[in-house]
């Protein structure tokens, strides 16, 4: 069993390493950075997905999903469960975490704040590629107030 | 009861896959960024140093180990305590240079990454992924980090 802080510390590096390589980033460099990291994310979340026991699988409907993301994929991932669940019902879903671990090394306040979206990319790209094996197809965005806090909107996307 | 015992597991499998499968991630990351693997590895070992300076710390923090005495202590520390604790794994410590300054590491079954790199050296002599039967980790001591603690604290 690896501890938690191997991961955290894990994901600091890969952030830096990614955010590193392009010193001078042009208007398109960030973005690139964080498609990087979405798509580590997107990569490590299929994965974990494809390797989850077949019973866990037997989803009936898509907020069984969003759920199961809440509850046993956050508290692996992060040893906690996700704060809140929001849905209108019509394919969008707002994941609420008070106090998320990748950010919580930030100091909270506003401090920090531009510098939030690129600790959460990765994770961004683990609701979606675990998703995507589950069956459902989406579109993971971030979001963050105040620190520690964000929030994650999940839009399904219908075929 | 049973599901929740199930549950249990389950999440803590998830956990050391994470960090596995976020490990291979990266790996693959870097070879698509760099044109050679001597250049990957570089890196590796830059951003698994970086990982090893915050590890010391969160290991002295939360294990209450005291200081080593000598090489060998380390080496004990190292294997039994930190490689338990952070994977839940005990190398065996074998090869003892004459002089007592270097030793090796060996993983039955654990696939490693070299975290731990204080004032040694570390490198691989064999490893599963080239088909060796074990994973072993050679560390080499090369001088005492002295404290250099700001005047008047102790």
């Amino acid at each position: 069993m690896a501890d938690p802080a191997l991961f955290e510390f894990l994901h600091t590096e890969m952030v830096a390493e990614l955010w590193a390589q392009d010193p001078d980033p042009g208007p398109g460099g960030q973005k690139t950075s964080l498609l990087v990291l979405e798509g580590m994310g997107f990569r490590v979340g299929q994965a974990l997905g494809e390797r989850l026991p077949r019973e866990t699988l037997a989803f009936r409907e898509e907020l069984d999903v969003l759920k199961f993301l809440c509850k046993d994929l956050w508290v692996a991932v992060f040893h906690k469960q996700m704060d809140s669940l929001r849905t209108n019902h019509q394919g969008t879903y707002v994941l609420q975490d008070n106090s998320f671990p990748l950010l919580v090394r930030m100091a909270s306040g506003l401090q920090y704040l531009e510098e939030a979206p690129k600790f959460l990319a990765f994770t961004c790209g683990l609701l979606r590629g675990t998703l995507s094996t589950l069956g459902v197809k989406s579109l993971v965005t971030a979001s963050v107030a105040a620190l520690p806090a964000c929030k994650f909107q999940v839009v399904i996307q219908k075929p | 009861m049973s599901r929740q015992a199930n549950r249990g597991t389950e999440s803590k499998k998830m956990s050391s896959e994470l960090f596995t499968l976020t490990y291979g991630a990266l790996v693959t990351q870097l070879c698509k960024d760099y044109e050679n693997d001597e250049d990957v590895n570089k890196q590796l070992d830059k951003m698994g140093y970086n990982i090893g300076v915050r590890l010391i710390e969160d290991f002295l923090a939360r294990s209450n180990v005291g200081r080593c005495h000598d090489f060998r202590e380390t080496a004990d520390v190292i294997a039994k305590v930190a490689f338990k604790m952070y994977l839940g794994i005990t190398p065996s410590i074998t090869n003892w240079s004459p002089a007592g300054d270097e030793f090796s590491l060996i993983l039955e079954n654990n696939p490693l990454v070299d975290f731990v790199q204080m004032a040694v050296e570390a490198k691989f002599v064999q490893d599963t992924l080239k088909g060796d039967g074990v994973t072993e980790i050679r560390m080499r001591f090369i001088r005492r980090i002295e404290d250099n603690l700001p005047a008047g604290e102790e």
